[in-house]
C-alpha cells in the first residue's frame, strides 16, 4: 500500500454509535490525491454514516481524522466545505426553481455595492459550465427544467467551484441513464488528472470496475478491507461485501421458466388508447394473470408514466381501461386499489414512504385505506400483520414502532412491498423496486417477484437495468419517446433486442 | 416508576404542563386569592374557574385547528368565523328590549335552537369553502384562509350592520354564563368536543389518515387515502369549532361585535396547538395538548391583566412569554442544556 503520510484524508479507528445501534466500529480509511476510490458495502454497512462523519454532519464517537497530515475535527458541513471537502449527495440538494447560474454560484454571487452583479454571474457560470462540465446548458433556464442527471452534474460543478481537494459522490449514478453516466465518468477522469481525490459510492459493480482505482469494503459497520481494483476480481469483491467465501456464493442469476402467452391465460387488465396529451401517447396494453410484464426504455421514455396512468395516480385524458373484460373508470388510486392493484413508486421517499410514521403504520396503511375509515383494524391485528410481513420479507428493523425513515433503503423498499402484500392485490406495479439496493437484496427482491408471479399475481416491472428486465420478464413492452414501440415475449427477450428496439428510429 | 417518569418526561405533555405550573405559581405570588375557589349562588367562582371558562373559547378552536395543522395546513380565518357565528346568532335572536310595564318579556326573532343551528351551519359552510380551496385547488392554506380572515370581518359587520347588537333574550345567556352542577356550561362543551374528536380520530382510522396526509400527501394518495375528502372535512370541522366558540363568546358578553369578537383568536389558537406538541409541519397530533395550550394562554392573559400591566404593553409581555415558551420547546434549545452537541439546525444543508 501507499505511504500513509501521503494521504490527503485519513481516518483511524473511527466509531460511531446511535441509540441502540453501533453504526461504525473502528473504521480505517485513507484517500490519496489523484485517485478514484470506491466505497462499497451492502445497505446498512455504514457507508452513509462514514461519509456524514467526513463531511461534518455527524461527529465520530471515537477515533481520529487527519487532513493533509494534520489532525482535525470537522465542526459542520460548512466547515468541511471550507476545508475543501465537497460533497454531492444522492438526492440533488439544489433549488430547482432558481436558474442554473444562480444555483452554481448561490452563496458566493459576485457582488458590488449595488447588489449582485448579474452579468458577471452569468458569464462566470457560463465559464464554469464550459470548463468543468463541457456541456451545452443555458444558464438562464431554471435548473428544474433539466433532467436529474444534468442537475447532478450542476451539483458537482457547484461543489468544485469552491477550491476543493476532495470530492465525495454519494450514489451519483443511481438516477441517471447510461449515456449520462459516461459523461459523468469522463468528467470524473478529468478531475482525477487534476489531482482531485474522489470518493465514489455506488451499487453498480460494473461502474466501480470501470472507473475506480481502489475499493474499500465495509460490512455491518466494520472495516473489511481495501484493495486495488485491478487486483480484486468481482467475485472476491462480492464475497467481501456479503461476508461469504466465493465458493459459497449462490448463483444470484434468477432461474425462471419463461411462459409464453398463448391466449390461455386470463387477462386481468387491458387498456385501449389510454393516454394524455404531452404525457403519454395512446397505449394499448394487456396484463395476464401470473406473468411479469417488463417495461423497458430509457429514462423519460414513458415507463413511469404508464405505471402512473394504470394506477390512476395521474389522470388519463383519453382511452379506456378494462378489468377482467369489464370497462372501469378509476379516478384515483383508491379506486384502482379497491379493484386490486398496488403501486410501488419510483421515488420511494417522496411518493411512497411516510417517514415519520412507524413501520407498522406504513405497512397497514393501504389495507386500512381499502377497508375505509370506520372499519379500523385493531392494534393487535395491525401488529400481527406487520410482524408477519416483517418476518416474511426479512425486513430488518428494531421493531414495529420504529419510524420508517430510520430504516435503510433496502428495508424501506421492503416495507413498501409489504404495504401492498397486506392488501392482497392481483396486480402489482413496481417502478424501479431495485434502485439503490445492494446486490444481495436485489436478487432477493427479484426472486420474490417471481414467486409472487407463480402464485398468480400479475406484475408490471420497471427497471433501468435491462439485465433485470430480461432476467425476470415473461413479456417486455419497449418504450421510446412516451410511446410503446414494441412488445416482445419468450425467446425474443434479450438485452440486445431491446436495445435495438429502443435505438430504432421512426 | 422511574421508567414511567422518564416516559412522561419525554411525552409531549410534559413541557406544556411544566409551563402551566410555572405560570400558576407566579400567579399565586402576584395575585392574592388566586387559588381560592368559592361556592356562590350555586356555582363555583374564583380566578381559576374564570381562567378555565375563558380558555374554552380558544380551546375548542384549537381542537379543530389541531386536525387542520396535522394535515399540514393552517386556518387563519377562525377569528373571523367567531365574529360571524356570533353575529348570525345575535341577528336571528334579535336585539330588542321589549318591556311590558316595568317587566321585560323575552322575545326572539327566531327560536333560539334554530338561531344556533343556523350560526353553526354557516360556520361550517365557511370551513367548507376553505377546504374546497385547499383540497381541490391546492391553494396554499395560509392564502386560502386569508381570504375569509379578511372578508369574514366584513361579512360579520354586514350582518350586525356595523353596530354592536346587544342581546336581551336571557335564555341565550346560559351558553356562555350558565353552569351545571356548579361547573361552567362552556367547560362541558369543551369536554364533549374533546372527547368526541379524540374518540373519532383514535378509534377509527381517521387519526392515522390525517397524520399520514400531514407527513406526505402524495404518498397517502398513492396508498389509497382519499386525501382531498379528508382535508376538506378537517377545514369544515375547524370552522364548525370556531362557530361554537363564537356562540360562547357572544353569549358570555351578551352581544355581538362584528369588528372585535374573536380578534387575534387565530394566533392564540395556533400558539395553543403548537404548545400542545403538534408540529406546524403536520403529522402526529395531540388534541389534549392543544387544550392545555389554550389554558396556558388564558392563564397568561389573566396574569397580564391582574398584575396591572398597562394595556399598551400587554401584547409585548405576551409575546415575551410566547417567545420563552417556544424556546423551551425547541429541540435545539433543549439539547444545549443536555450537554450534548446541539442538533444541527440545518440538517439539509449539504450543498
Amino acid at each position: 500500500m501507499q505511504d500513509e503520510s501521503a494521504a490527503l484524508l485519513s481516518m483511524q479507528n473511527i466509531s460511531k454509535y446511535f441509540p441502540g445501534v453501533r453504526a461504525l466500529s473502528k473504521i480505517n480509511f485513507s484517500l490519496f490525491p489523484g485517485e478514484i476510490h470506491a466505497l462499497m458495502g451492502q445497505y446498512g454497512a455504514g457507508k452513509s454514516t462514514l461519509i456524514k462523519i467526513m463531511t461534518g454532519v455527524y461527529q465520530p464517537d471515537e477515533g481520529d481524522m487527519y487532513f493533509q497530515g494534520q489532525k482535525f475535527h470537522v465542526e459542520s458541513p460548512e466547515h468541511a466545505q471550507n476545508m475543501g471537502i465537497a460533497t454531492v449527495y444522492q438526492e440533488v440538494n439544489l433549488c430547482p426553481n432558481l436558474t442554473v447560474a444562480e444555483n452554481l454560484l448561490l452563496g458566493r454571487e459576485p457582488r458590488s455595492f449595488m447588489g449582485i452583479r448579474w452579468k458577471t454571474l452569468l458569464s462566470e457560470s457560463q465559464r464554469i459550465i464550459k470548463e468543468k462540465l463541457e456541456l451545452d446548458l443555458d444558464p438562464t433556464r431554471p435548473l428544474g427544467s433539466y433532467s436529474i442527471a444534468i442537475q447532478q452534474m450542476v451539483a458537482i460543478a457547484r461543489a468544485l467551484c469552491v477550491r476543493s481537494t476532495v470530492l465525495i459522490l454519494d450514489e451519483p449514478t443511481s438516477s441517471i441513464d447510461e449515456t449520462e453516466v459516461e459523461r459523468l465518468f469522463s468528467i470524473l477522469r478529468k478531475l482525477k488528472q487534476e489531482g482531485l481525490a474522489i470518493l465514489f459510492i455506488t451499487h453498480f459493480i460494473n461502474q466501480v470496475y470501470e472507473i475506480s482505482d481502489k475499493i474499500t469494503v465495509l460490512r455491518n459497520g466494520e472495516y473489511v478491507g481495501t484493495a486495488r481494483t485491478k487486483d480484486l476480481p468481482k467475485i472476491n469483491l462480492i464475497s467481501m461485501m456479503v461476508g461469504k467465501n466465493p465458493e459459497e456464493i449462490v448463483d444470484t442469476e434468477v432461474h425462471k421458466n419463461v411462459k409464453i402467452n398463448e391466449g390461455s391465460q386470463q387477462e386481468i387488465l387491458c387498456t385501449s388508447g389510454l393516454g394524455r396529451n404531452g404525457y403519454l401517447k395512446p397505449l394499448d396494453l394487456s396484463l395476464y394473470k401470473g406473468e411479469v410484464l417488463g417495461l423497458a426504455g430509457l429514462l423519460g421514455s414513458g415507463r413511469t408514466e404508464t405505471a402512473k396512468l394504470l394506477f390512476a395516480a395521474e389522470r388519463a385524458m383519453e382511452g379506456s381501461v378494462y378489468w377482467y373484460g369489464k370497462q372501469v373508470y378509476p379516478q384515483s388510486p383508491s379506486d384502482t386499489i379497491s379493484l386490486g392493484m398496488g403501486f410501488c413508486p419510483e421515488d420511494r421517499k417522496t411518493e411512497g414512504l411516510l417517514g415519520d410514521l412507524s413501520v407498522r403504520e406504513n405497512i397497514i396503511l393501504a389495507l386500512q385505506a381499502k377497508r375505509g375509515i370506520l372499519n379500523y383494524l385493531q392494534r393487535k391485528n395491525q401488529e400481527e400483520i406487520a410482524n408477519r410481513l416483517i418476518a416474511e420479507l426479512g425486513i430488518i428493523t428494531p421493531g414495529t414502532e420504529q419510524p420508517v425513515k430510520n430504516l435503510s433503503g433496502g428495508n424501506q423498499q421492503k416495507v413498501l412491498l409489504a404495504r401492498w402484500l397486506a392488501t392482497n392485490p392481483e396486480v402489482l406495479i413496481l417502478d424501479e423496486p431495485t434502485r439503490g439496493i445492494d446486490v444481495g437484496a436485489k436478487g432477493e427482491i427479484l426472486q420474490r417477484i417471481l414467486s409472487l408471479r407463480d402464485t398468480g399475481f400479475a406484475i408490471v416491472f420497471i427497471s433501468s437495468e435491462l439485465e433485470e428486465v430480461v432476467a425476470i420478464s415473461d413479456r417486455v413492452a419497449v418504450f421510446r419517446d412516451k410511446k410503446k414501440v414494441a412488445e416482445i415475449q419468450g425467446d425474443e427477450i434479450a438485452e440486445h433486442t431491446i436495445m435495438q428496439l429502443i435505438a430504432q428510429g421512426e | 416508576m422511574r421508567l414511567k417518569l422518564t416516559r412522561f418526561k419525554e411525552s409531549n405533555l410534559f413541557w406544556p404542563l411544566c409551563i402551566l405550573l410555572v405560570l400558576l405559581v407566579i400567579n399565586g405570588f402576584l395575585t392574592r386569592g388566586f387559588f381560592s375557589i368559592q361556592w356562590k349562588d350555586g356555582r363555583l367562582t374564583g380566578i381559576l374557574v374564570d381562567i378555565l371558562n375563558r380558555s374554552t373559547y380558544i380551546g375548542i378552536i384549537a381542537i379543530g385547528l389541531t386536525l387542520v395543522i396535522a394535515t399540514g395546513g393552517i386556518d387563519i380565518s377562525v377569528g373571523s368565523v367567531v365574529a360571524i357565528s356570533g353575529a348570525i346568532a345575535a341577528f336571528l335572536i334579535g336585539g330588542e328590549l321589549v318591556m311590558r310595564g316595568s317587566e321585560q318579556i323575552l322575545v326572539t326573532r327566531t327560536p333560539m335552537g334554530i338561531a344556533i343551528f343556523i350560526a353553526l351551519v354557516a360556520s361550517t359552510l365557511i370551513g367548507m369553502w376553505n377546504g374546497f380551496l385547499v383540497a381541490r385547488f391546492r391553494i396554499q392554506p395560509i392564502v386560502a384562509t386569508l381570504v375569509l380572515m379578511v372578508a369574514g370581518r366584513g361579512i360579520a359587520q354586514l350582518i350586525t350592520n356595523g353596530q354592536i347588537i346587544t342581546i336581551y333574550y336571557a335564555p341565550y345567556y346560559f351558553i356562555g354564563n350558565g353552569s351545571i352542577l356548579g361547573i361552567p356550561f362552556s367547560l362541558y362543551v369543551l369536554a364533549t368536543v374533546l372527547i368526541l374528536v379524540t374518540l373519532i380520530t383514535r378509534k377509527t382510522a381517521l387519526g392515522l389518515f390525517i397524520e399520514s396526509i400531514g407527513v406526505n400527501r402524495t404518498a397517502s394518495n398513492y396508498s389509497g387515502i382519499k386525501e382531498q375528502r379528508i382535508v376538506f372535512w378537517t377545514y369544515a370541522f375547524c370552522s364548525f369549532c370556531a362557530g361554537i366558540s363564537g356562540l360562547l363568546v357572544c353569549s358570555n358578553v351578551k352581544s355581538a361585535d362584528g369588528n372585535n369578537a374573536g380578534d387575534m383568536f387565530e394566533l392564540d389558537a395556533i400558539f395553543a396547538v403548537i404548545i400542545g406538541g403538534t408540529s406546524l409541519n403536520g403529522g402526529k397530533f395531540r388534541l389534549g395538548g392543544a387544550v392545555l395550550g389554550a389554558i396556558i394562554i388564558q392563564t397568561l392573559t389573566t396574569m397580564i391583566y391582574s398584575i396591572g400591566v398597562p394595556p399598551q404593553v400587554n401584547l409585548v409581555i405576551k409575546s415575551i412569554v410566547v417567545f420563552a415558551v417556544s424556546m423551551i420547546q425547541s429541540e435545539y434549545f433543549q439539547s444545549l442544556f443536555r450537554m450534548e452537541r446541539p442538533v444541527s439546525l440545518r440538517r439539509n444543508y449539504y450543498l
